[in-house]
């Protein structure tokens, strides 16, 4: 019997390859290529005087040295504004390698290569680049003040800006019984993969084509790039993801500067070329996010009730804008998560520092809109003394509401309408989860031995699965093997299994004959990416519609041959059959043969295809019209709008009364992503999502200081949590299917982030007894914290 | 340039290299020799993908020089399967999910082998802390942690 494979915890297929080394990232590919390195400014705003590359020309084993001088029209171009919108005024972006002024700490100025890398390094050392240093804008505050801009042309540094509103936000505040204004601060952090960057070009000059492997969450967005920069034909470039050691919004950016070097550097030295990101060059060279400054104003009933919330916030976008304004454009319009507003008005300017640009990193925007919403709900409750769940519960968007249309715009320019979702219920679990009602018993007990506790909780919804679109191909081979592919890539969320086990359901196959490829644009030339949790939803979707095309024509083909009808086929461990009548069958492999009509004969089984085997139609044609050969479907799912997934999560903390260090008790986690496909990997998605939530709220910060240097370019400063601050999480599943796509599902990829900083400044607050109006918060900011309000107390 | 000649045993099998005395343990293990599965994370002693076993001993591979180890006994990741047996730390990080990605995976079965042989596995806070020079950006600690947790327990 085949198994229903759909929704169950079945075990990852990639991992023992993975497990046994045989992982092929980037820099494991190409060991006989050379090797570039890059020569990048120290400096966070200076002007490129003299590029000096002598003293590098007699190292042994270099073969190039480029600088901007160097490079031919095209690639001497800036490189693309990835997502133009119309509030960007001001979009700018980089060049490949430095033309003449630098904005960033970190930006490319030379590129070297060598015959290894050792080699390339030590040229590299020898470059002299001569820098007048200008004044760096670092941070919103000078950014905003703007006695210095980063680009001479932006005036105000200011990039963008926007507004979006429902009713009238101000009015609303202004007639409402209460009002609350107060502002909020979220620092920089950053997506840092453990595998950074990596490109490797193979330029085949006989076939005029090029095969790159880049470490990407979009090959197909890299290979548009590639190819539209290098001036080649699509067909001629092939970029493929190999195993890409995390991305966690990072790799969506494209192409990098080095996506587009390589390659040229390949073509026209005529020999392979790789370059692998070294963990310097991650922090300061590689994308950052987060980072804004909020002002929170809202009205509100006796109840607790809001009736008006107007938001105005500073984004720190860095030196450039390449992946336009999706990260305050997704603050803006999550930041309602599951609450109705009858008044909402949010503005935001997005600024430019001498810093390195901001795109997603996961949770995209949201963890900031979540932090903003969140914290004005426990703001409320305190100010009414009311359970903080019990305000929420009166401010949500309930299960009858829905599809409940936000009024705004979302980053696919489309409504934002949530499609699904049962707050109360989530919340219900939620409390039942954590024991929300008998914490203040443990929040005593633990006082009683000197120890503080506190609760916080958190609530967000999230769109995902945004579009346009993702392709699916699924293709029966004669030999029974099932190839499917789809063109966006994997960075560890277990595409191999969830898409086996899709395919296994949808066509009555054992999994094992399933094997799939993700990210290969020799496989699948259409394809966006991987980023806005948004695989499942789309290539699971695309991939389910081509395996139902397939499962039909196999039925049809099979019910010719059988004379039998086919709606009483069934398809069964690999086999077409009658049902109740199983000596009526064909193995699926049998009908891929038959699917084909052939000349030719291969094999033993093949004979059955070939024009003398079977009787046939004479007056038609071996194809009927309409069909194509093979026994393979290639489908598309392109939704008309995002679904939305939410969750809820609690936690109790412990802070220390003398260190201020906080320490994570406990972690639950309600969540709700529809159907879902695998709960082991959607559990270990939570996982992740709430380390890096933790990791944002107590720990990670890029610490640039006043001359634009980052102070903490290294894991050994930069603080990601070890497996000493992770703790074990407590997760609950409510299952809400979205209406929207033929799976019922919704994204699980960023969920676990999104609410953390929220959450744990809630119970933090809870336990200190002050408001927290910033993330993150180290022991020493908590320290800092409790004497001002020691201080305000005593006077 | 100067190359000095150094014996390793890797996995089993005895490698006479040549080499740039500069070259890292990894960069030997990667480069000269082929052996991928030790990563480079971070190149500088702070994230723990390059750890290898030495003489039983977890090391990270990337900063220490391979030229230091002459003679040595070097365990990574591709030598721990009999064949297609698992190694039940393999097993193990299957049967609790302890990975995504993967990259830091084969740091973390080498280092946790070495935890094992210290006999410093025997509480889950134990583990937490000397695991803690392994990072994992995926952030599947808590299956890590109790994959770990399975093959101790077993022992």
């Amino acid at each position: 019997m085949t198994t229903q494979l759909f929704g169950q915890p079945v075990e990852r297929r990639e991992d023992p390859r993975l497990l046994r080394g045989e992982g092929r990232y980037v820099d494991d590919l190409g060991r006989s290529a050379a090797a570039a390195a890059f020569v990048r400014s120290p400096h966070a705003h200076a002007r490129v005087l003299d590029v000096d590359v002598t003293g590098a020309l007699n190292v042994d084993g270099l073969l190039a040295v480029y600088t901007f001088e160097d490079l031919p029209e095209r690639v001497a171009q800036p490189l693309p504004l990835l997502i133009p919108h119309p509030a960007l005024t001001h979009p700018r972006t980089q060049y490949a390698l430095a033309r003449d002024e630098i904005n960033h700490v970190g930006e490319a100025v030379v590129m070297v290569v060598a015959t290894d890398r050792y080699r390339a390094e030590d040229a590299a050392e020898r470059v002299a680049v001569t820098y007048e240093p200008l004044a760096p804008v670092v941070g919103l505050e000078q950014s905003e003040a703007a006695r210095t801009l980063v680009h001479a042309d932006v005036p105000g540094n200011r990039g963008a800006h926007m507004v979006q509103q429902v009713g009238d936000a101000p009015a609303a505040i202004a007639a409402a019984p209460h009002r609350l204004d107060f502002r909020l601060d979220i620092e920089r952090s950053a997506s840092t993969p453990l595998e950074g960057r990596g490109v490797y070009a193979r330029w085949d000059a006989q076939d005029d084509s090029l095969r790159v492997y880049s470490s990407t969450q979009t090959p197909t967005g890299v290979r548009a790039a590639i190819a539209a920069i290098l001036e080649l034909a699509d067909a001629k470039v092939e970029v493929i993801a190999p195993d890409v050691g995390g991305g966690f919004g990072v790799k969506i950016m494209h192409p990098w500067p080095e996506e587009i070097l390589v390659p040229w550097a390949a073509r026209t030295l005529g020999r392979e070329v790789k370059w692998t990101e070294d963990r310097r060059e991650h922090f300061v060279a590689a994308n950052h996010e987060r980072a804004q400054e909020q002002h929170v104003s809202v009205g509100f009933d006796d109840e607790g009730r809001i009736l008006g919330l107007d938001v105005t916030f500073l984004h720190d976008h860095g030196a450039y804008t390449p992946y336009g304004i999706i990260v305050p454009i997704i603050t803006s319009t999550q930041l309602p998560g599951p609450y109705r507003l009858p008044a909402y008005r949010v503005e935001f300017s997005s600024l430019y520092t001498n810093t390195v640009a901001v795109t997603p990193y996961r949770g995209a925007g949201r963890p900031q809109g979540v932090f903003a919403m969140e914290r004005t709900v426990d703001r409320i409750a305190a100010h009414l003394g009311l359970d903080r769940t019990e305000v929420r519960a009166r401010n949500f968007v309930l299960p009858d509401e829905m599809p409940y249309d936000l009024g705004l715009i979302f980053q696919d320019g489309r409504p934002a309408i949530y499609d699904s979702g049962d707050f109360p219920e989530s919340l219900r679990m939620l409390k039942e989860l954590i024991d929300w009602d008998g914490f203040t018993a443990v929040r005593a007990a633990a006082a009683a031995e000197g120890r503080r506790l506190g609760i916080g909780l958190g609530c967000y919804v999230e769109g995902t699965g945004v579009g346009p679109y993702e392709g699916g191909h699924v293709h029966v081979e004669t030999n029974g093997r099932v190839m499917v592919s789809t063109g966006l890539s994997t960075q560890g969320q277990g595409h191999e299994t969830v898409f086996a086990q899709i395919v296994a359901t949808e066509l009555g196959v054992p999994m094992a004959d399933v094997h799939v490829t993700t990210g290969d644009t020799r496989r699948f030339g259409y394809a966006v990416g991987t980023f806005a949790s948004r695989a499942a939803v789309m290539s699971g979707n695309a991939i389910a519609l081509a395996a139902r095309s397939v499962r039909a024509k196999a039925v049809k083909v099979a019910a010719d041959a059988l004379e039998a009808n086919p709606d009483d086929m069934e398809i069964v461990d690999g086999v077409v059959r009658v049902k109740g009548s199983p000596a009526d069958a064909i193995p699926l492999r049998q009908v891929a043969v038959l699917s084909n009509p052939l000349r030719y004969s291969f094999s033993e089984e093949a004979k059955a295809a070939t024009q003398f085997a079977a009787p046939a139609d004479p007056d038609e044609p071996p194809i009927p019209r309409g069909e194509a050969p093979g026994l393979e479907s290639r489908d598309y799912y392109s939704p008309i709008r995002s679904t939305f997934a939410n969750g809820m999560h609690a936690v109790i903390v412990e802070v220390d009364p003398d260190t201020a260090e906080v320490k994570v008790l406990r972690y639950a986690v309600v969540h709700d992503c529809g159907n879902l496909i695998n709960p082991r990997i959607v559990e270990g998605q939570i996982h992740g999502g709430v380390a890096q939530g933790v990791a944002g709220a107590l720990y990670e910060r890029m610490a640039y200081d006043e001359h634009g240097q980052l102070l903490n370019a290294s894991f050994m400063d930069f603080l990601m949590p070890y497996a000493t601050e992770v703790p074990r999480i407590e997760t609950a599943h409510l299952q809400t299917p979205s209406p929207l796509n033929p799976l019922g599902i919704k994204g699980a990829g960023e969920a676990g982030v999104i609410p953390g900083a929220a959450a744990i400044a809630a119970a933090i607050e809870d336990a200190e007894g002050y408001p927290i109006m910033r993330m993150p918060l180290s022991p020493d900011d908590l320290f800092r914290l409790r004497r001002e309000h020691a201080e305000e107390a005593a006077s | 340039m100067t190359r000095t000649e150094i014996t390793l045993s890797v996995n089993g099998c005895q490698h006479t290299l040549a080499l740039d005395p500069r070259v890292t343990l990894l960069d030997a293990l990667r480069e000269v020799i082929g052996l991928t599965g030790a990563k480079k994370g971070c190149d500088r002693g702070e994230c723990g993908t390059c750890t290898v076993l030495v003489d039983g001993r977890r090391v990270y591979a990337c900063l220490t020089l391979a030229v230091m180890h002459d003679g040595a006994t070097v365990t990574t990741v591709e030598g721990l399967a009999d064949g297609t047996d698992l190694h039940p730390l393999q097993q193990a990080f299957i049967s609790r999910d302890a990975l995504q990605c993967g990259f830091c995976t084969p740091g973390q079965i080498l280092s946790a082998i070495g935890l094992l042989a210290e006999g410093r596995a025997t509480s889950e806070q134990e583990i937490r802390e000397f695991m803690s020079g392994n990072l994992c950006r995926c952030g599947a600690y808590p299956n890590i942690v109790a994959a770990i947790r399975d093959v101790a327990g077993a022992q």
